[in-house]
């Protein structure tokens, strides 16, 4: 369950101000997040996840409040309970398919890399029809098969929040369809919340609840 | 901390030239001295050895280093004294002396007269063939017969020092007798000749024929005037034709070796040269050499001092680019905070990074200095010596 209160943000020295007066998302919930360019949509969810922190009010998830918590207890928090697929891909070049998914038990250790994780990796990776390509490096896939990676990378800790900006822009329209299936798929299994910003009308149906972000913005 | 090593290992293979290139210069900054200390202290070690071997040495008066380097390993002779020192040596009983005569040159290697004694002196035993026993007869030492492509009963002539003086010494040809075994010193690189062929090549002696017929010039023979033809090859048929003129006590040499019989000899032989203003000095090649040594190892602490600055500057171009490197990977950095890494870890990889290439100078190093170990003497004598 994610509840905002009374959010406001700004970044320093910009204009561009987000305040959203109160949202709140239940568990299990798959929500679209639209709205114009520059409409806060992935402040929006850097918020969610604790990367940006607001200058007033609370972003709550699964009760815990994101503004109380010092840095590192945001980022294990976020490590170890949401997904976050990124608007660029961020694969890391020099790592092949399994180990960009499995980066993050690399380098935080609130995360354990063992034998289970492995053997998840490569199940999500065959979910995600990769499995003949784990030892790949990012260069020598196609971006459908790199966005993918990065969806197989988010949801490897099985989080309870899944945050996704953008991760089936610049697709063509069956690599948009199967991650998005891959992302619901696995936040069903997991019992996992979705919010995920699109700017594919076509995609909307599928999600439970629609939110426009353009109200928001001041 | 095995994860941090495994993602800087990835790292460093996926940007591999760029990882060897640090590494390697990593590995020269800290082999370099330790490589070029190596080689000095071999060449001390070898040059000492060979001096140390040579008891005591006469030469012509003037510079001590050319007449050792001259004697010790055929550089050309600064001067040359008479063979009548090396008598003067033999009467006084405290030393046996043997004439050296490192003059000639035969294709580019040194063609040196001795008496058989020196070989005895030296160790040194023919691989193939024998040692030489008459005029005309030469020993290569190993690598000047693996240079010259010779082999026992082959013909090696001599090299007229001016090819252009018509009057000049004949070439001769010098029967290879014997090939010495390799004993890693300069006599290696030697062509040997008895002392008289020696003087035959330089025109001391000679062989001819005279009366009708002579005066010609073939493959036997060189004109010398008239009717009177040189040899140009001794045999057995015209050895007894040769001869010299003159007194053979005022024959050439370059140096005599001379080998005391104890210490008190020694002191005693070394009192007879105390004039620096006389025609000869009595020199011992070890004191000479580490004087040699001296100046070499003040030439080595001159480039510990250049190498010094140099390393720092390279360590700091190492910096640098390692400095370039991580504002190029601004955008990777920025990921990984992104998916959960502190900054505390970011510094673990790097440091990890750091660590593995410091491992592979290190080893790389290791490997240089292990090289220069192994191949340090035969550098030695190949390029500082020879």
């Amino acid at each position: 369950m994610i509840q905002i209160e009374d959010l406001e943000f700004r970044y320093p020295g910009a204009e561009f101000r987000l305040a959203v007066p109160e949202l709140r998302i239940s568990r299990g919930e798959k929500i679209a997040l639209i709205g114009a360019s520059g409409a806060g949509k992935t402040t929006l969810l850097k918020l969610m996840a604790g990367i940006a922190v607001p200058q007033s009010g609370n972003v709550r998830v699964d009760g815990v409040p994101m503004r109380e918590l010092s840095d590192r207890q945001r980022r294990n928090f976020r490590v170890s309970r949401i997904g976050f697929v990124f608007q660029e891909l961020e694969l890391l070049e020099y790592l092949n398919v399994l180990d960009n998914i499995v980066h993050t038990y690399r380098i935080n250790r609130v995360l354990k890399l063992n034998g289970r994780v492995r053997e998840r990796a490569a199940e999500l990776a065959e979910a995600a029809g990769l499995m003949g390509k784990l030892k790949r490096m990012p260069r020598e896939l196609s971006q459908g098969e790199r966005q993918r990676v990065a969806v197989c990378r988010a949801l490897l800790p099985e989080p309870g929040l899944i945050l996704a900006d953008e991760a089936t822009g610049s697709l063509d329209p069956g690599n948009k369809s199967r991650i998005l299936g891959l992302l619901f798929r696995m936040t069903e299994r997991n019992g996992a919340t979705l919010a995920a910003v699109t700017h594919d009308h076509e995609l909307l149906p599928r999600f439970d609840r629609v939110i426009d972000l353009s109200a928001f913005r001041r | 901390m095995q994860h941090d090593f495994y993602l800087a290992w990835r790292y460093l293979r996926h940007n591999k030239i760029r990882s060897l290139i640090l590494a390697a210069c990593l590995a020269m900054i800290t082999a370099l001295p330790q490589a070029l200390h190596r080689l000095l202290d071999e060449a001390e070690r070898w040059m000492s050895a060979r001096a140390e071997a040579t008891p005591l040495l006469v030469g012509a008066q003037g510079s001590a280093a050319d007449l050792v380097l001259n004697a010790l390993y055929f550089t050309d002779a600064p001067a040359f004294i008479s063979m009548g020192e090396a008598d003067r040596i033999a009467a006084t009983g405290w030393a046996d002396p043997l004439p050296v005569y490192a003059r000639f040159r035969v294709r580019g290697l040194p063609l040196v007269g001795v008496t058989t004694d020196y070989f005895e002196f030296r160790g040194l035993a023919p691989a193939e063939g024998v040692l030489p026993a008459l005029l005309g007869d030469c020993v290569l030492g190993a690598e000047a017969a693996e240079r010259l492509k010779l082999a026992p009963g082959d013909v090696l002539p001599t090299t007229p020092e001016n090819v252009f003086d018509l009057a000049g010494v004949h070439p001769l040809k010098l029967k290879v007798v014997g090939i010495l075994a390799k004993s890693h010193v300069p006599d290696d690189r030697a062509v040997f000749v008895d002392l008289q062929t020696a003087w035959v090549i330089e025109g001391l002696g000679h062989g001819h024929e005279t009366g009708p017929g002579a005066g010609r010039a073939d493959a036997a023979f060189a004109p010398l005037s008239g009717d009177v033809s040189a040899y140009t090859e001794i045999t057995p048929d015209n050895l007894a034709s040769f001869h010299f003129h003159g007194d053979p006590a005022d024959f050439p040499i370059s140096a005599v070796i001379a080998v005391p019989r104890d210490v008190r000899s020694a002191a005693l032989l070394r009192g007879r040269y105390p004039d620096s203003e006389a025609k000869t000095q009595i020199v011992r090649p070890l004191d000479v050499t580490r004087s040699l040594l001296q100046n070499i190892f003040r030439i080595g602490a001159l480039f510990d001092a250049i190498l010094l600055p140099l390393g720092a500057a390279a360590l700091l171009m190492v910096a640098l680019v390692f400095a370039l490197s991580l504002r190029l990977r601004q955008r990777e950095i920025e990921t990984i905070h992104l998916i959960g890494c502190s900054p505390l870890t970011v510094v673990r990889l790097m440091a990890a990074e750091i660590a593995l290439i410091a491992l592979g100078a290190g080893t790389l190093g290791l490997v240089l200095v292990q090289a220069v170990r192994a191949g340090a003497a035969e550098f030695v004598r190949h390029f500082v010596i020879a």
